[in-house]
């Protein structure tokens, strides 16, 4: 009987073009039921006219429009400006799902924190055998400078976004992790802010665990950071500035935290403290949220062509005086290749097995895995191990016989550069395109704080592909989002009633 | 506040006062070549070039409509309208989180507004909708900074920069007023004399405050004593200064009253000679003297607040 009701929800011509096949659907079960978690929702889009859903669309996208919710494409002159497209279906998780997800990541981090700390110490692990130095050391993130340094409450990595995708069985994995600067955090927190005012009614029969904590959160974490003797701690934004990808990112978070957004020339170094210019002289800052990669942040430490960053911040930095967030010297935990190893770094440093999985990796400087990789590069997806955004990829099942020549060869001349996972069928949900819904495929960013304590804050961002077929889902790569609502525990949601 | 945030604000609100000024100075134009003949009109626009500080990349070519669009909508052109927006919301998008949201949306939704605007339509006819949709535009926005902004420290930097340009402007209007009518004006001006001084005061967006003050009985002198040194419009001279010089004070005040001697006696100099002026004394030692003193001064408080408050040295900050 219900099935008979659902099924008529995917005959309407709303849904015709609905593409329902092996990849995991958010709202439909295999045989084109409804998720009970997802009725309320179909129940509702469905009693709105195509005339009302447009509207709401368009109001949407206004909205976003005129707060500059904006992102920067690289490489293009006009339109460089354009808004990050954000789809109207809430993509909803459960909050036993979500309470998985959350255990999982805890984990994860702590034990990559651990694994941060030993390599620039003693390095046990490497010790142990259990990674091989070759792979710390041959990493382009690893940073000799920071050897034996000590950082605030031993902690690293203060803000993570970690890319989850769910299989075919409904499991979620880890693809990557996100240790430097991670981003799209601010696209969680208005898309949410557009979603409740587009639909309020909704949004509150679902009982949807709040997310609007985030920036207060971030600042506790920061504040905790700050320096010994430092008890009222002068905390800023470090951003590379306007031109940046994500500078109405920087901007809102500032803004939400109520903290000082800064560029490089707003600071000053002087006997290893640091100040910024303000209208009444130079003023002491004790933690530096930066979004400025590690190569960019000293001239004189790092890459000495920046003009993004501060001349000696990082002797400031050594010397105890300032707090950067995160530390230097975390990409070499989120490289790729490393990515492989984490399963073993948490049993290594907690003892336990992880809780959320991850992909099987093939690492390419292993001659039996390469010639594996090399004889299958059609059907398996190549990934660089220092890029990011959707960049230096090869997806094999749509790759013409050119680009594989081409990373072959790639791969021959630098095998430590390349991983390659097999192609993974990504979960699908239903996304309103030209007036009717289409499912896409999406993964989940949930974004991790971690101070004096770990915040995940519920749900995360949904990324969404786009374009029909593709499994690419950055921003830069013609990827939108969606808002992610994590529901309340059961028990939580009949107090509220 | 950091130094280069105080210098966008006080940009931004630069460039938007300018872009109004501009608006408001092409609206009068058009409305008044409708009753006057062609070589009058073309000797209007080329006031208009010389009000605008001769900027180059702007020509006169014969056509108004064509130097209207040019002066509205031309990107190549640093004086235009077009180009006034795009910078202020630059600025703008570089302190983000330094001004309100709705600050930010109205300024934004301006910048839209008119990088969308049909340009067609433009080239047929004088720009009157274009020329509302900014003024308008440039309106909401300063009425999100009273409303919307924390009156602090920024909000005294937007004040700065929106009456220092004000000021400027009004200075520059009357500077070529005065030089092309001033010796052969007639006591109670006729025809299209009366015309050209109304338009003046309509530049200045001061037609009406002026009949408040004086009924519509319009003469040249009335109107320089009202544009120079009435004290409750805020498109007067005087008024602008006064508020420059109460920004500064609050400035100052932010900084825990470190004050500046150069700052200090430049502006209240500026500010004496504008309470205390006397029209005739004004007429004696020539409009267009004071009038350029009067700028001169303003470049000089502009200068000093640079020295003072943004471009300094970490050296001298680390010594003082």
């Amino acid at each position: 009987m219900i099935s008979a009701g659902h099924a008529t929800i995917l005959a309407t011509p709303a849904f015709k073009n609905y593409q329902l096949d092996s990849a995991y659907d958010e709202m439909f079960t295999p045989a084109g039921v409804t998720r009970p978690h997802y009725e309320a929702l179909v129940t509702y889009l469905n009693q709105l006219s195509p005339e009302e859903v447009k509207r709401r669309k368009h109001s949407a996208d206004i909205s976003f429009l005129n707060q500059g919710i904006t992102f920067t494409v690289y490489g293009r002159k006009e339109g460089t400006e354009r808004i990050f497209p954000n789809d109207l279906v809430p993509r909803i998780l459960l909050a036993e799902e979500w309470r998985k997800i959350e255990l999982g990541l805890e984990q994860r981090i702590i034990a990559l924190n651990h694994f941060l700390h030993d390599i620039y110490h003693e390095g046990r692990i490497l010790n142990d055998g259990v990674v091989p130095r070759e792979v710390v050391y041959s990493c382009r993130q690893f940073r000799r400078q920071m050897m034996g340094i000590q950082v605030p409450r031993n902690i690293y990595i203060t803000v993570i976004g970690s890319d989850l995708i769910r299989l075919q069985n409904g499991e979620f994995v880890v693809l990557e992790d996100n240790l430097r600067v991670p981003s799209g955090v601010s696209y969680m927190l208005t898309s949410r802010m557009v979603m409740k005012r587009i639909f309020p009614q909704l949004y509150q029969q679902y009982g949807v665990q709040p997310i609007e904590h985030y920036p207060r959160v971030l600042l506790s974490t920061l504040r905790s950071l700050a320096p010994e003797g430092r008890p009222e701690p002068t905390i800023v934004l470090l951003t590379p500035g306007v031109y940046n990808s994500a500078y109405f990112e920087h901007a809102y978070l500032a803004r939400q935290m109520g903290i000082e957004l800064v560029e490089g020339r707003d600071l000053a170094v002087h006997d290893n403290v640091v100040y910024m210019r303000t209208t009444s002289g130079l003023q002491r800052i004790d933690v530096i949220y930066r979004r400025i990669d590690d190569d960019f942040i000293d001239p004189l430490a790092f890459r000495a062509d920046s003009i993004l960053g501060v001349p000696g911040l990082f002797n400031a930095y050594r010397a105890g005086n300032v707090t950067l967030a995160n530390a230097i010297g975390t990409g070499v935990a989120d490289d790729k290749a490393m990515y492989a190893y984490v399963p073993k770094i948490i049993k290594y440093y907690l003892g336990s097995d992880p809780i959320i999985n991850n992909v099987d990796t093939y690492l390419l400087t292993n001659d039996a895995q390469r010639q594996h990789v090399l004889a299958n590069l059609n059907k398996l997806v190549v990934k660089a191990v220092g890029e990011s955004g959707g960049y230096g990829m090869l997806i094999g099942p749509h790759s013409t016989a050119e680009e594989r020549e081409e990373f072959a060869r790639r791969i021959q001349a630098d095998p430590r550069n390349y991983i390659a996972q097999e192609t993974l069928l990504f979960s699908r949900a239903p996304c309103l395109l030209d007036d009717e819904f289409q499912s896409r495929h999406v993964d989940l960013r949930p974004y991790i704080l971690y101070g004096d304590r770990v915040t995940v804050v519920p749900g995360g961002l949904t990324r969404v592909a786009l374009r029909k077929g593709s499994i690419v889902v950055n921003s830069s790569q013609g990827g939108g989002s969606k808002d992610t609502w994590v529901l309340n525990e059961p028990d939580v949601k009949q107090e509220n009633n | 506040m950091l130094s280069r945030v105080a210098d966008s604000l006080y940009w931004m609100s630069r460039y938007l006062e300018r872009a109004n000024y501009t608006s408001r100075l092409i609206d009068v134009n058009f409305n008044l070549m409708l009753d006057e003949s062609a070589p009058s009109s073309v000797n209007r626009w080329h006031r208009v070039i010389r009000v605008l500080g001769s900027p180059k990349n702007l020509h006169w070519k014969g056509d108004p409509y064509g130097f209207a669009h040019c002066l509205s909508l031309d990107t190549a052109c640093p004086s235009s309208i077009i180009s006034c927006i795009t910078s202020a919301r630059e600025n703008a998008r570089q302190v983000r989180e330094e001004i309100s949201s709705d600050q930010w949306e109205r300024l934004n939704m301006l910048y839209h507004q008119i990088t969308q605007a049909n340009l067609r339509e433009m080239q047929q006819g004088p720009p009157t909708e274009f020329l509302q949709a900014v003024m308008e535009g440039v309106q909401l926005f300063q009425g999100a900074s009273e409303t919307t902004m924390l009156h602090g420290e920024g909000w005294h930097f937007i004040r700065i920069g929106r009456f220092l340009e004000r000021a400027l402007g009004v200075a520059a209007l009357l500077d070529v007023y005065t030089a092309e009518f001033w010796d052969t004006a007639a006591k109670h001006p006729e025809g299209h004399e009366y015309l050209e001084w109304i338009g003046l005061l309509r530049s200045c967006a001061a037609f009406e405050a002026y009949c408040k003050v004086y009924t519509a009985d319009i003469t040249p002198e009335r109107i320089l004593e009202f544009l120079l040194l009435q004290q409750e419009f805020p498109h007067t001279v005087r008024f602008c200064i006064e508020s420059v010089r109460d920004a500064l004070e609050m400035v100052q005040e932010h900084r825990g009253n470190r004050r500046s001697a150069p700052l200090d006696r430049v502006s209240g100099r500026l500010k004496a000679m504008l309470c205390y002026a006397d029209l005739n004394e004004v007429l004696e030692t020539g409009v267009g003297a004071f009038l350029r003193e009067i700028i001169r001064h303003c470049l000089e408080i502009q200068q000093l607040i640079y020295r003072l408050f943004i471009d300094y040295s970490v050296e001298s900050a680390l010594a003082g």
